[in-house]
């Protein structure tokens, strides 16, 4: 704890913590981690959200957990370790969705469970918590939980505004009339293979504002 | 006979768990650099997936299920441990890959040594938890079913990877656009693939 005292909450690296996961440091675009859920969550713009929700909090949590924890678990069972660690904090978030969000919870069916499975999970507890104090293991976890969600939406929206016409739920396309001109929802858009696709082209404009990241 | 080719086929081409759920996204995208390795985790999961799904299937009708454990008597008709499905799932599936890392070792050290890194990381592949996940999710009604189930979503997961695979072997000599080398162009060639499978769709024998 001395160490903390002398260094600000929100010095210039921990801020680096919590928004580096947003751009450069992506957990979906450039860590390529947590793809699995990702995709098959952003037909529509709400289960998106509560998953993105949901992966932040468990993240941010677990994150905290096992930083505090990290000098007492021994090497060769901390997978295990960290396994029950998320396992528990998923299976709280099970129950909570079930009790207060029922529809979503059916929404999401399997999804909530394979949080657990979530390659976000695991990576940032082996790369970052299992080395640095609960602090900034818990901006490391909130700023990817964002990373995440970040790119979830965006693929959701442009999925449900171009699939459905509707944002969360909103009917935006007959609002403004477009359907009287001829106008049609893309059904493809509903399809699986189109997450892939319009995850492929986020990536797409990414790499070309930022040429560093570009792949050799 | 045909019922349960039906669910083969079903969980192979239909119910792809890449190209229709994108489960073990992450493995896939990280290994299918080479044909003869992503062979290697294919073949891996397909293993792991005979035997954590028909185990967690016995676990889920004898254990889990509300009034699952009337076998031990009256008492216990009323006990509901569903909520506790992850953790076990989850705990069998480590232990079980553990378990098959060990007898591989023993009895085949040359599957050993092709297979040896991608065993332990497959705990942590979503394909072999959203597996067992379906399974309970589609209330399968015996074991027969869940082990066919669990096969057929292996071998589509192993078609799925070894396709990409090849195709990035053969991509390296084609001309994609800088930003869209590497990951960009395999999500998108993915999005493709699945798109062809989709072709598949409302199959039934």
């Amino acid at each position: 704890m001395s160490d903390q005292e002398k260094e600000p909450l929100f010095s210039a690296k921990n801020i680096k913590l919590l928004t580096g996961p947003l751009d450069k440091n992506n957990p979906i675009t450039i860590q390529v981690l947590g793809i699995c859920s990702a995709l098959a969550v952003t037909v529509k713009l709400k289960p998106a959200l509560v998953m993105a929700l949901s992966v932040t909090i468990v993240v941010a949590v677990s994150n905290v957990v096992i930083a505090a924890l990290r000098s007492y678990i021994p090497d060769r069972i901390r997978i295990i370790v960290q396994l029950v660690v998320i396992a528990t904090l998923v299976i709280l978030v099970d129950q909570i969705l079930k009790a207060y969000a029922f529809d979503v919870s059916k929404q999401l069916s399997v999804f909530v469970g394979l949080i657990i499975t979530n390659c976000i999970l695991m990576g940032r507890l082996e790369a970052f918590a299992m080395a640095n104090k609960p602090w900034p293991s818990f901006l490391d976890g909130l700023g990817n939980g964002a990373g995440y969600g970040l790119i979830l939406v965006i693929v959701a929206f442009i999925r449900e505004l171009l699939g459905s016409g509707t944002i969360l739920g909103y009917p935006v396309m007959e609002k403004i009339g477009i359907y009287s001109i001829g106008y049609e929802n893309n059904g493809m858009m509903i399809l699986p293979p189109m997450a892939l696709i319009v995850v492929g082209l986020i990536i797409w404009v990414q790499r070309s504002r930022d040429k560093s990241l570009i792949e050799k | 006979m045909e019922h349960y080719l039906n669910i083969f086929i079903k969980s192979i081409f239909i119910d792809n768990m890449i190209f229709a759920f994108f489960l073990g996204m992450c493995s896939y995208l990280a290994v299918s650099k080479t044909v003869k390795t992503s062979l290697g985790l294919g073949i891996a999961v397909i293993f792991v997936l005979l035997i954590t799904v028909p185990v967690n299937f016995l676990i889920e009708k004898y254990v889990l299920k509300k009034g699952a454990l009337i076998w031990l008597g009256k008492g216990f008709a009323d006990v509901d441990l569903s909520f506790l499905t992850f953790m076990v799932f989850i705990a069998v599936i480590a232990a079980m890959t553990q378990l098959v890392e060990m007898v591989v070792e023993k009895f085949s050290p040359a599957l050993y040594n092709s297979l040896g890194i991608f065993l332990p990381l497959i705990a942590v592949n979503c394909a072999i938890l959203g597996a067992s996940l379906f399974m309970q999710e589609r209330e399968y009604e015996n074991i027969l079913e869940a082990t066919v189930f669990g096969a057929g979503s292996g071998v589509g997961w192993l078609l799925a990877i070894v396709g990409i695979a090849a195709i990035r072997e053969k991509l390296r000599y084609s001309n994609v656009p800088d930003p869209l080398k590497g990951l960009g162009i395999t999500f998108i060639l993915t999005g493709l693939m699945a798109i062809a499978f989709m072709g598949f769709m409302g199959i039934t024998l």
